[in-house]
């Protein structure tokens, strides 16, 4: 009787500590799921250019399978995925607008089509109805129409491998920019490869001691796109993409509204 | 599984005999014979194959741009049919608060593949953790047996905590958290898209399967393994034990990563003479069957069999 009591007592310690183990697994796998969570709090993990038809960030995050399926997609590979340094936006797909901009190229958004989960927004089916977010001019001092200089060249170098649809050259098949120089007497490359109609104008402004200058205006049918940030012809794009996300954050509004300047 | 209902008489006397035999040390002739079948590799060739060819697959047709299987393992489509990882598909379905027509069709054609070919069978014969892991177990094997490292089991019901808890989280924040851990998700990315800093959380759990504990992703954690056990329960391919010509040497249970669904093997527990199917956490891997010197396991497929 007693022998059977120990051996009962043994058994029970025994499962008693494999339990207490499982406990101490669960929780490590947890805090190693939570150190994800930290990332995610830098400014840095909020200011990606989402893919065309993209939902509101926090749904995003919760919506993207981080397949690459509209990585695949994409004729000009515009779309890249995160990784475990952006914290839980590992593996979710995003634009490196300076890198490859969305040309629209393949008209229909493939990289809509594509999308399992409806992260990115299945309703949206024309490049006119994108908003990924918008062009600002950010840095004016640097931009080459504000000084009334001219491009003449390669606008992103001769080893550039950025693709952009030429409509009047191929339809179906985006060309290496860098096969492509330009020559404009004022710069307004931004404007002149622009994929939305009428989205950059250039205009001409006075400025205080009367000399006039041109400068690129960004009106409200900007898709933020990203095709002007990487054609910019200066070191660092003096014109850039501010992701939806950051302007609804600036702002408080809703980014449709309050982020388009005219 | 059976555990309730009566064992037969027969079976209870080959049980028996079992017994004697091995009170007696009694190795019999043809035992010794038959131990020249065992450590054949013929099943993991066949999986380790399959396992590299489809991961293969997912590479070669992004590289050369063939839309043949487009995506990876979270999420694809194989040839204009989608197919989705059940639990990243649940988790979404939790986060995002929408069911999503594409993720349920993409989860049931993934249900009903693996309700054919046994439900973990896409641990061992797709997920490309599995392989390396598999490897990694080889070295702590070494290791364990030069007693340079000692193996720390756990509780093996750890996975079900784990699946339940990253479900509520996925539900209460809105974050597929899990996904960010899954070295499933990591390794079919970085096959297709090239490495990411997330190798390096996959190279330390190699380290710990290989320095502290054996295969501790697969049986003790991943949620994902857990999902496809939920669908091999009622799976059609498994592994079937015959107790008529079984020695009860238990090489099976040393090779197999769950080896509790082997329990039937091991002297006087087996309820039934054939048809003694192993439970859901079986991965289909086929170790067993490679190693039996007996031909006492094998795999079948249930009910169908029954048809010819």
């Amino acid at each position: 009787m007693a022998k059977t009591n120990t051996k009962k007592v043994k058994k029970k310690k025994i499962s008693r500590r494999s339990f207490n183990r499982g406990v101490i697994l669960t929780l490590a796998t947890l805090s190693a799921a939570g150190a994800g969570i930290y990332p995610i709090t830098s400014p840095r993990a909020s200011n990606y250019l989402r893919p065309p038809g993209a939902v509101p960030e926090a749904e995003f995050l919760a919506s993207c399978i981080k397949c690459g399926q509209c990585v695949q997609t994409c004729p000009v590979e515009a779309i890249e995925l995160a990784f475990l340094d952006d914290g839980f936006s590992v593996g979710t797909a995003y634009i490196d607008a300076r890198n490859q901009g969305c040309d629209f190229s393949c008209d229909a958004l493939q990289c809509i089509l594509a999308c399992p989960t409806g992260a990115l927004d299945h309703k949206i089916d024309k490049p006119e109805q994108v908003l990924m977010g918008l062009a600002v001019l950010t840095h004016p001092d640097t931009c080459l129409a504000t000084k009334n200089l001219g491009f003449k060249g390669h606008a992103r170098g001769k080893d550039f491998q950025g693709l952009l649809r030429y409509s009047e050259i191929d339809r179906w098949k985006p060309q290496l920019m860098r096969d492509h120089p330009v020559d404009r007497e004022i710069c307004d490359v931004c404007q002149l490869l622009c994929p939305i109609k009428g989205a950059i104008t250039m205009e001409q402004k006075t400025k205080g001691d009367g000399s006039s200058y041109w400068t690129p205006v960004v009106n409200s049918n900007c898709t933020g796109c990203g095709v002007c940030e990487m054609v910019c012809p200066v070191q660092e794009a003096a014109i850039e993409v501010i992701p939806w996300k950051k302007w609804q954050d600036s702002s408080g509004k809703d980014g449709q509204e309050s982020g388009h300047v005219g | 599984m059976w555990g309730k209902k009566a064992i037969p008489k027969e079976v209870i006397k080959i049980h028996e005999q079992r017994y004697k035999d091995l009170k007696a040390g009694g190795k019999t002739k043809d035992h010794i014979a038959n131990q020249a079948n065992a450590g054949s590799t013929k099943w993991r060739n066949r999986r380790w194959a399959t396992l590299i060819i489809i991961n293969l697959l997912f590479v070669i047709s992004f590289q050369f741009d063939m839309q043949l299987v487009e995506g990876s393992l979270t999420a694809s489509r194989f040839i204009g049919f989608h197919m989705a990882d059940p639990y990243a598909a649940m988790q979404i379905g939790l986060a995002f608060g929408q069911v999503i027509l594409n993720l349920v069709i993409g989860t049931l054609t993934v249900v009903f593949i693996y309700l054919i070919v046994g439900g973990r069978a896409f641990c061992s014969w797709v997920c490309p953790y599995h392989l390396v892991s598999e490897l990694a177990e080889k070295i702590h094997l070494r290791l364990t047996k030069k007693k340079l490292v000692k193996n720390r089991p756990f509780n093996i019901n750890t996975k079900y905590w784990l699946w339940g808890i990253f479900l509520i989280i996925a539900f209460v924040t809105g974050y597929t958290a899990f996904e960010m851990l899954s070295p499933l998700g990591i390794l079919s990315r970085a096959l297709i898209y090239g490495p990411g800093i997330g190798i390096l959380w996959v190279l330390f759990l190699l380290l710990v399967e290989i320095f502290y504990s054996r295969r501790i992703w697969c049986k003790n954690i991943c949620p994902i393994g857990v999902t496809y056990r939920f669908i091999g329960i009622f799976s059609l391919t498994k592994v079937v034990y015959d107790i008529s010509g079984c020695h009860h040497d238990g090489a099976c249970r040393t090779a197999c990563l769950v080896p509790h669904v082997l329990d039937f093997t091991k002297p006087g527990k087996a309820p039934r003479l054939h048809d003694n199917y192993v439970g859901g956490d079986c991965t289909n891997c086929g170790m067993c069957v490679d190693i039996c010197p007996t031909d006492s396991l094998k795999f079948d497929i249930r009910f169908v069999n029954k048809l010819f």
